[in-house]
C-alpha cells in the first residue's frame, strides 16, 4: 500500500515533539518531510537561556540529531522556509522553489518576536531572543561591547538580561510595567525578584515607555535608546523581549481561519481537516501556549489522530512558571493574584529572601506566588491542577509538603540542596547526579521519561516530589507535568475513574469485553491493568463478575506471599490477634515438618513461616488448619487489637472482642489496597489506631472512629470520623466507608489517598450525613462477602488452581 | 531429522493455563517454566528471570511476555529477553506442538 504523505512546517519543539508520539503509535503509516527556516535540527529552545550565559552550548541542547531524522525515513529540508500552502493541490512551496505534495499537514510555525514599531528599530544590532542565531549574535557582541538594553522586563528578557550581564556587559532592563514579571509574579515577589537582580549589577527602569533607537554617528550600528520621559542612554545591543506573538501569516495566505493563532479544535485540527496545528501559533478555546508543557500535551493528542486512533481529546492546561536564572528561586501559578472571593495566606521573611503567597478559593488552592523557598512548588502545583480539597491541611498548607514524615532519601526534601551523590530513590539506588545527567544527555521531559531511563521514583515512588523537583529544577518552565487525568496503564487513554464507571453503567462482566469496547491498545492488557480491571469487575458485581486468577499477582494465585528467592510466605489469620495452645502446637509441627528456616511475629499481631517450597503450600495449610490470613493480598489484613478492658485495669471497652468482631465481618473482603484495622480498648491507644485505615478507640462513654491513617511510606495520621455508642454502630460506620472505598478507590490507592482525593467532607456527607445511604453501603459490603471462600480450604469456590503446585518432572535425559 | 532434534514430551497442551504456565523440572540448567500466551501459543523459558533469578513462571502474562513477579521486569517470551529499559536475556527453549501435545529439544534440555 502506498503510504500517506505527512509534511511538518516547523522544525521546533512542538512540530517535532509531535512526529516522535506519531512514531511511536503508527511507524510505517505516513512518509515525513519536515521543513525548518533555522539551519539546525530539532533543539531544546528553553536552554538557550544557559547557552547564552554560559553554562551550557548549542550541541548539548539538540534534542534530534540529524542521525535521527535518517533513521525514521523523515525527509529534512533545513533553512527553508515554507511560503504558500496550496489546498487545493495539496502542497507546500518554500522560498527556493521545493515543493512538496502532502496528504496530511502539520502547522508549527511558533511564534515571532513582537518589535515595537519604533524609529531605529532596523538597525544593526537590534535584535529579539526566539533562535539560536539571535543568540550568538548576542554572545558575540557581549565580547567586543559594552551596553546592552532589554526592553521587556518578561521571563525572556530577564534570561536574556541575566545572560549578558554573565557574559560581563553591563545590563539596563526597560519595562512599560509597575513591576516585572507581572503576568507570573505579585509586587512584592516582584521587589524582592528586582532587588536580587540588582545586586547581580543589573539597571532597571519601570515604567517607561522608550520612543527611539539611536544610531551611531556613522549610521552604522544602534548607539542609544531613547525614552518618552526623554532621558537617553547608551546601547550597543538592544533586545527586544516585549512579548510574542503566534506565527500566523503562512495559514492567513491560505485561508485557514486564525484570530490571534491559528483556530483548532480539541483534536487539534485547523478548519481544513487536511490540515492539523500544534505550539505556539495555535490558538485552543481562546488561549495560547508559550510553555512546553501544554506543547507537549497538544503534541500527543494530534499525534493520536494523525495515527487515526480518534480517541484523544485537548481540553487545554494550567500551566506554571519558573525563570531560569542560577541562584533565583521564583515560582509562580494559576491565578496568583487573588481578587473576589479570593483568600490570601501568605509568609514573608525578607531578610531570608523568603516569600509565599497561596490563593484558596472555596477549600481549593487556586494560586500560588514563591520566592525564595520553591521546594514546594510543585507540590502545591499538583494541589492546584488537581483541584485537591485542601480544607484539611490549611493550617500547614503553607509550609509545604515536606513538613510531613517521608523516608527513604535521608529526609531530604529540597531538591536543589542536594549533591550530585545524594540518593534520591532509595528503591532502585539512583542519586541526583544520574537523574540529572539523564535529563539533560538524553532529553527528558517527564516523570515517565525520568522512570522509563533510570529506574527513579520507579518503584515505592516516595522519592516521586524530588525527582518532580529535580525535573523542574533541570528544565524551568518545560516541565511536563502529569496529566489530570492519568492513564490507567500503557494499555489505555482511560483514567482509572472512567473505568470504574463504566464498568458500573455498562455492567461490564468480563476483562475482554472492557478492553474490546473502551479501545485497549492490547489485546490481554498488562500486569498493571489486568489486576485493577478484575477487582474493579468483582467489586462492582460480586457474585456475578467471574474472577479471573490469571489476572491477580502470584501472591493471590497461590495464596501466599513470594519472597526474593521464590519461596513463600505463610500467615495463618489469628482473630483480633488471639491464638491459643493448640494452633501454636500446629504451627510448631508444621514449623518442623516442612523445615521452615525463619519464624517470625509480624506487625499484624500474628506469625509468619517464612520460606516454605510453592509445592508445600496445601500440605502446610491442611496442617495448619487455620484460616488464610490473607497477608499476601489487596484484601483485608488484619485487626490489630490491644488487650482493653477484659483484662486491662486502664480499658474502658472490650476492645479484643471487638477486634474479632470486625475481622470475621470483614474476611475475605479484595479491596483496591491492603486494608488495616486496629481496636483499642482506650484513648492510651496501644494497638497504634491512628495509623490504621480504620482505626477504633474506646472511650468511655463508647468509640471514636478515626478513617485513613497510614504507617507506611508517609506516616499520615487518620482522621476523626465520628463517635459511636454501641458495638453495631461501630460495624456498620466502619463497614460503609470501606465500601465506600472499596467502590470508588483506585486500585492500588490506600484509604489515605482515596481520602485525600475525594476529601473528608465528602466521606462525612456520604457516612454521617445520609442515614439510609450508608446502610445500603453496609449492605453492599455484606452482600458482597457473603459465603467468603477460605482459600486455603474452600479451592473450588475461591477458584484455586491446584495444578499450580504441582511440578512436571522429565525423564532421564542420558 | 538429526538426533539432536530428539523431541520429549513434557505436558499436554490442556494442562497449562491459558495466560499460566507450568514449571517442568529436570532440565540440565535447572528449573524451565512454559507459557501459553492469549493466542494459545506456548513458549519455553528456563524459569529464572535475568535480573535476579525471579520465578518467571509465577508472573502475569500479557501478550508474548510476562512480567517478574519478584521487580516486575517485562520478558518477551519468544526471545527470552527483557523488554525495554530493563536489559538481559533468559535463555529460551524451542517448543514443538503436535495436537494437544508439548514437545521440548532433548539437546537443548541437556545443555548445561
Amino acid at each position: 500500500m502506498k503510504k500517506m504523505k505527512l509534511v511538518l512546517v516547523g522544525n521546533g519543539m512542538a512540530g517535532v515533539r509531535t512526529l516522535e508520539e506519531l512514531l511511536k503509535l503508527a511507524p510505517d503509516l505516513y512518509d515525513i518531510t519536515v521543513f525548518g527556516s533555522e539551519p539546525y535540527p530539532n533543539y531544546n529552545r528553553i536552554l538557550l537561556s544557559p547557552v547564552l550565559s554560559g553554562e551550557q552550548n548549542v550541541e548539548q541542547i539538540i534534542l534530534n540529531d540529524l542521525q535521527w531524522y535518517a533513521d525514521n525515513n523523515i525527509r529534512l529540508h533545513l533553512d527553508k522556509t515554507v511560503v504558500e500552502i496550496d489546498r487545493v493541490a495539496r502542497e507546500v512551496k518554500a522560498a527556493d522553489g521545493t515543493v512538496e505534495p502532502y496528504d496530511r499537514l502539520l502547522l508549527a510555525t511558533g511564534s515571532l518576536p513582537f518589535i515595537l514599531p519604533v524609529p531605529g528599530k532596523e538597525l544593526p544590532g537590534v535584535i529579539a531572543y526566539r533562535d539560536i542565531k539571535d543568540t550568538n549574535e548576542m554572545i558575540a557582541t557581549a565580547a567586543s561591547h559594552q551596553h546592552a538594553v532589554v526592553i521587556g522586563g518578561g521571563l525572556l528578557g530577564l534570561e536574556a538580561a541575566n545572560g549578558l550581564s554573565a557574559r560581563g556587559m553591563k545590563v539596563t532592563v526597560v519595562h512599560l510595567m509597575d513591576w516585572l514579571m507581572e503576568r507570573q509574579l505579585d509586587p512584592v515577589a516582584s521587589k524582592l525578584l528586582q532587588k536580587s537582580l540588582e545586586d547581580r549589577g543589573i539597571d532597571f527602569k519601570l515604567k517607561t515607555q522608550t520612543e527611539a533607537l539611536l544610531p551611531n554617528a556613522d549610521g552604522t550600528r544602534v548607539a542609544a535608546v531613547r525614552f518618552k520621559d526623554g532621558e537617553t542612554i547608551a546601547a550597543d545591543l538592544v533586545v527586544m523581549a516585549a512579548g510574542i506573538r503566534p506565527n500566523t501569516a503562512l495559514a492567513e495566505a491560505a485561508n485557514i481561519h486564525c484570530s490571534r493563532g491559528i483556530i483548532v479544535n480539541d483534536t487539534m485540527q485547523t478548519f481544513d481537516p487536511l490540515i492539523y496545528a500544534v505550539g505556539e501559533c495555535v490558538n485552543h478555546r481562546g488561549s495560547v501556549y508559550g510553555l512546553v508543557a501544554p506543547l507537549f500535551e497538544q503534541a500527543k493528542v494530534c499525534a493520536n489522530h494523525l495515527a487515526e486512533y480518534g480517541i484523544a481529546r485537548y481540553s487545554g492546561s494550567v500551566t506554571s512558571t519558573k525563570l531560569k536564572v542560577t541562584g533565583i528561586d521564583l515560582f509562580s501559578a494559576g491565578d496568583f493574584m487573588g481578587g473576589d472571593g479570593c483568600e490570601e495566606i501568605t509568609l514573608s521573611d525578607p531578610l531570608a529572601g523568603v516569600y509565599k503567597k497561596l490563593v484558596v478559593k472555596n477549600d481549593l488552592l487556586v494560586g500560588a506566588c514563591i520566592y525564595g523557598d520553591t521546594a514546594d512548588g510543585t507540590w502545591y502545583f499538583k494541589l492546584l491542577r488537581e483541584e485537591k480539597n485542601i480544607a484539611s491541611i490549611r493550617d500547614t498548607l503553607i509550609f509545604g509538603e515536606s513538613n510531613i514524615g517521608d523516608v527513604g532519601h535521608e529526609g531530604h526534601n529540597k531538591a536543589a540542596a542536594m549533591l550530585d551523590a545524594d540518593e534520591v530513590c532509595g528503591c532502585n539506588g539512583v542519586n541526583k547526579g544520574k537523574i540529572v545527567r539523564a535529563i539533560k544527555d538524553q532529553g527528558l521531559f517527564t516523570l515517565e521519561d525520568v522512570r522509563k531511563c533510570t529506574k527513579a521514583s520507579a518503584s515505592c515512588g516516595s522519592c516521586t516530589g524530588l525527582v518532580e523537583q529535580i525535573l523542574m529544577n533541570c528544565l524551568g518552565t518545560s516541565y511536563s507535568e502529569t496529566p489530570k487525568k492519568k492513564a490507567m496503564c500503557a494499555c489505555t487513554d482511560h483514567s482509572h475513574d472512567a473505568v470504574r464507571v463504566a464498568i458500573r453503567e455498562k455492567k461490564y462482566l468480563d476483562q475482554a469485553q472492557i478492553r474490546s469496547e473502551m479501545g485497549w491498545r492490547t489485546p490481554s492488557g498488562c500486569a498493571s491493568c489486568r489486576p485493577a480491571l478484575n477487582y474493579y469487575l468483582i467489586s462492582t458485581w460480586p457474585h456475578e463478575a467471574k474472577d479471573d486468577p490469571q489476572s491477580r499477582f502470584i501472591n493471590e494465585r497461590a495464596h501466599a506471599n513470594i519472597q526474593k528467592d521464590g519461596t513463600y510466605s505463610v500467615i495463618p489469620r489469628m482473630w483480633g490477634g488471639l491464638t491459643n495452645a493448640s494452633e501454636l502446637r500446629r504451627i510448631a509441627d508444621v514449623a518442623e515438618k516442612f523445615n521452615v528456616p525463619t519464624v517470625k511475629v509480624t506487625g499484624g499481631q500474628r506469625i509468619d513461616l517464612l520460606g516454605i517450597k510453592k509445592e508445600d503450600l496445601p500440605e502446610v495449610w491442611k496442617d495448619l488448619g487455620m484460616p488464610s490470613g490473607h497477608a499476601y493480598g489487596k484484601s483485608i489484613r488484619t485487626v490489630k487489637t490491644c488487650v482493653g478492658s477484659e483484662h486491662c485495669r486502664f480499658g474502658t471497652q472490650l476492645s479484643m472482642d471487638m477486634g474479632v468482631r470486625l475481622e470475621k465481618m470483614l474476611f475475605g473482603m479484595y479491596a483496591p489496597h491492603k486494608v488495616k484495622l486496629a481496636v483499642s480498648g482506650c484513648p492510651r491507644n496501644c494497638a497504634e489506631a491512628g495509623i490504621k485505615d480504620v482505626g477504633v478507640i474506646g472511650v468511655d462513654s463508647g468509640w471514636e472512629i478515626y478513617i485513613a491513617g497510614n504507617g507506611g511510606i508517609k506516616t499520615e495520621v487518620a482522621e476523626f470520623l465520628c463517635k459511636l455508642k454501641t458495638d453495631d454502630e461501630v460495624k456498620e460506620y466502619s463497614g460503609a466507608f470501606i465500601q465506600l472505598y472499596r467502590e470508588e478507590g483506585w486500585y492500588l490507592e490506600r484509604t489515605v489517598h482515596y481520602v485525600q482525593r475525594v476529601g473528608m467532607d465528602y466521606i462525612k456527607a456520604r457516612i454521617l450525613q445520609d442515614a439510609p445511604g450508608r446502610l445500603a453501603l453496609f449492605e453492599r459490603l455484606l452482600f458482597a462477602l457473603k459465603d467468603a471462600p477460605d482459600p486455603w480450604k474452600d479451592f473450588e469456590a475461591a477458584g484455586v488452581d491446584l495444578k499450580q503446585f504441582e511440578t512436571i518432572a522429565l525423564p532421564q535425559l542420558s | 531429522m538429526t538426533t539432536s532434534e530428539q523431541w520429549i514430551l513434557v505436558s499436554k497442551q490442556q494442562d497449562i493455563p491459558l495466560l499460566g504456565a507450568r514449571v517442568v523440572t529436570g532440565a540440565a540448567a535447572g528449573p524451565i517454566a512454559i507459557f501459553k500466551a492469549a493466542d494459545d501459543t506456548i513458549f519455553a523459558v528456563l524459569d529464572r528471570c535475568p535480573h535476579k533469578g525471579g520465578p518467571l513462571s509465577q508472573g502475569i502474562v500479557h501478550g508474548h511476555a510476562v512480567t517478574c513477579p519478584i521487580h516486575a521486569w517485562n520478558i518477551n517470551l519468544e526471545t527470552g529477553c527483557a523488554l525495554e529499559p530493563d536489559e538481559g536475556c533468559t535463555r529460551r527453549y524451542d517448543v514443538k506442538c503436535v495436537e494437544d501435545e508439548v514437545f521440548l529439544r532433548r539437546d537443548q534440555l541437556a545443555a548445561l
